[in-house]
């Protein structure tokens, strides 16, 4: 039983004056409960616009979000009935109100759950902090410790799907992977799912279940971590994983992928990525690859 | 010309940040600064440019060739400080004036340090551009931040810093806001200048990858202190000192890693 199905999932920004920009351009993923999914890609390739579409704050155009059988309606003035989605923003700064203290903040969550017997205390040690900071400030804290508070607030309303939207990108190297790791083993231990989006392979490796690979708006590459990592078969998925550099000491350059992200409102035609591909045959320049789990011509499932 | 660092040490509100750093940049090297996030790389860095944040004190030696950099009067510095010795920072979109084209932010500086028109230095801002391959550079530089890619803007950080031909460059953690793609592109580049121009290069980075990419010497800070010194390939491989082990063995990268080639792969890589 999946718990997250998203299903041929188009988003498009439209603003006046400029052509539409498609976001995500049909893209299928699901996540399971006490599953943890990591989304990884370049910069502007649709993992924000993903999530927040999730989330219900983004309009979808086409496509659907299911959320245990139930399509996820967008946010609006009403009071929402679906709390079972909660989100972890990238920056902790912005993401927490300065004015309340953090306990408030936390009480609300609770609040949502309709959670009488739990304190936001207790929330706060379950992340690793004391007690007794409840009754301070955002401005108090730092980074590393704002985004765990913001990992409290949104447990606090006890969902079954968590989503991080790149929480880890704004904090400091050191505290990159123990949030990282707080925040898959508060979702697992309460049988929630994660969604966690990040560029940082690196991280999402040590933390994902599985890993889906986001290209312009499709995603390109499904597959277990330890699977995709040890055997990437989209060239694009290659080219991300040989671009990292290894600390081995011999002083390799690693290796660089041509070219930039196409603009997602000009996409090319054919197979997304056939203007950057190493591989590229006639066909990626005609038709586009519309089967998973490996989005790409080379690995066209026996029909 | 070297930059020599002996026995730096910072100290800021009764909190002693830096005791006792020693470190010696050479022409045409770069020298990787690694440790956690609060071990003292970034005030290093700053305190050679003396960027230090107010009421803190410094002691020590900073010796750019002949000169001691903590001594020198602040006009001196300011002559130093974008022309012979220049700075990358992590996050382009913060680095650069948002409200100012590219090309006013390259020949400013030119202009004040080098005493160029008008005329020579937007020729030598395009020039830079080519350099740091940013494509279209005559266009380019009428354009405003904005209008870039996050890892155009950080070449254009980098051309920006390489305008006065300086002969140091400290790099703070210049690609940890990039993507993999994009940082490789930016460590190429910056291994390229190094080796073209003669740069003394500080690059500091909390990515031992990154280190072991283009560092020609690493040095591991821990609490202020450089604790290891060497060359990349003993430091990463045999590291003495148990400090550096536990941040090598605390990465997840065990097991071999990814080949380039697809298709059919043998068993034993």
């Amino acid at each position: 039983m999946t718990l997250l199905a998203i299903d041929d999932l188009v988003v498009e920004h439209r603003s006046p004056g400029r052509p539409i920009v498609r976001a995500v351009a049909g893209a299928s993923l699901a996540v399971g409960p006490g599953e943890v999914v990591g989304l990884v890609g370049e910069s502007g390739c649709g993992k924000s616009t993903l999530a927040r579409a999730v989330c219900g704050l983004n309009p979808v155009t086409e496509g659907s979000i299911t959320f245990d059988g139930q399509p996820v309606t967008p946010l609006g003035l009403r009071k929402r009935k679906l709390t079972g989605i909660q989100m972890v923003f990238q920056d902790p700064y912005a993401s927490l109100n300065p004015r309340r203290r953090v306990g408030d903040q936390i009480a609300d969550g609770l609040r949502t759950s309709g959670d009488t017997a739990t304190a936001p205390a207790d929330l706060l040690e379950r992340v690793g902090l004391p007690r007794d900071f409840a009754g301070r400030h955002p401005h108090e804290f730092s980074g590393g410790q704002r985004q765990r508070i913001a990992i409290a607030r949104a447990l606090a309303a006890r969902p079954r799907l968590l989503i991080g939207d790149e929480p880890i990108s704004a904090l400091d190297a050191s505290a990159q992977s123990q949030v990282a790791t707080l925040m898959r083993d508060l979702a697992v231990d309460s049988g929630a799912g994660l969604l966690f989006i990040s560029h940082d392979l690196s991280v999402v490796r040590l933390i994902a279940d599985r890993i889906a690979v986001m290209y312009l708006g499709k995603i390109v590459e499904v597959g277990n971590t330890a699977e995709v990592w040890a055997n990437p078969r989209h060239p694009y998925t290659q080219a991300l994983l040989r671009a990292i550099p290894k600390p081995d000491g011999l002083g390799v350059l690693p290796a660089e992928l041509p070219g930039d992200v196409p603009d997602p409102a000009h996409p090319p035609r054919g197979c997304r990525f056939n203007p950057r591909c190493p591989l590229v045959m006639d066909i990626c320049r005609d038709k586009e690859p519309d089967f998973g789990p490996v989005a790409c011509w080379l690995h066209e499932p026996a029909t | 010309m070297t930059l020599d660092i002996t026995d730096l040490k910072v100290t800021i509100g009764g909190k002693e940040i830096l005791r006792g750093v020693d470190l010696s940049l050479q022409e045409g090297r770069v020298h990787g600064l690694a440790g956690e996030s609060g071990s003292g790389k970034t005030m290093t860095g700053l305190a050679v440019l003396g960027l230090l944040p107010h009421g803190s004190r410094t002691t020590g030696s900073i010796a750019l060739g002949e000169r001691e950099l903590l001594t020198l009067p602040p006009k001196e510095l300011n002559r130093v400080r974008g022309g012979e010795v220049a700075m990358v920072f992590q996050d382009p979109a913060t680095s650069l004036h948002p409200m100012l084209t590219i090309g006013k932010q390259l020949t400013e500086h030119m202009r004040h340090h080098l005493g160029l028109d008008k005329r020579e230095a937007r020729r030598r801002a395009v020039e830079l551009l080519g350099k740091v391959r940013i494509p279209g550079a005559e266009e380019a530089y009428g354009r405003f931040p904005h209008q870039f890619s996050g890892g155009m803007r950080q070449r254009i950080a980098i051309a920006i810093a390489l305008a006065c031909s300086p002969k140091v460059l400290i790099a703070d953690e210049p690609t940890t806001a990039l993507d993999v793609t994009v940082q490789a592109g930016v460590l190429r580049l910056l291994r390229g200048l190094c080796d073209e121009l003669g740069l003394a290069v500080l690059l500091v980075t909390h990515d031992l990858g990154v280190m072991s990419a283009v560092a020609d010497e690493v040095s591991v800070m821990k609490d202020g202190l450089v604790v290891e010194t060497g060359p990349r390939g003993q430091v990463l491989r045999e590291p003495a000192h148990p400090y550096t082990r536990s941040l090598l063995d605390s990465l997840p990268d065990a097991e071999p890693s990814p080949e380039p080639a697809p298709g059919p792969r043998s068993e034993d890589s």
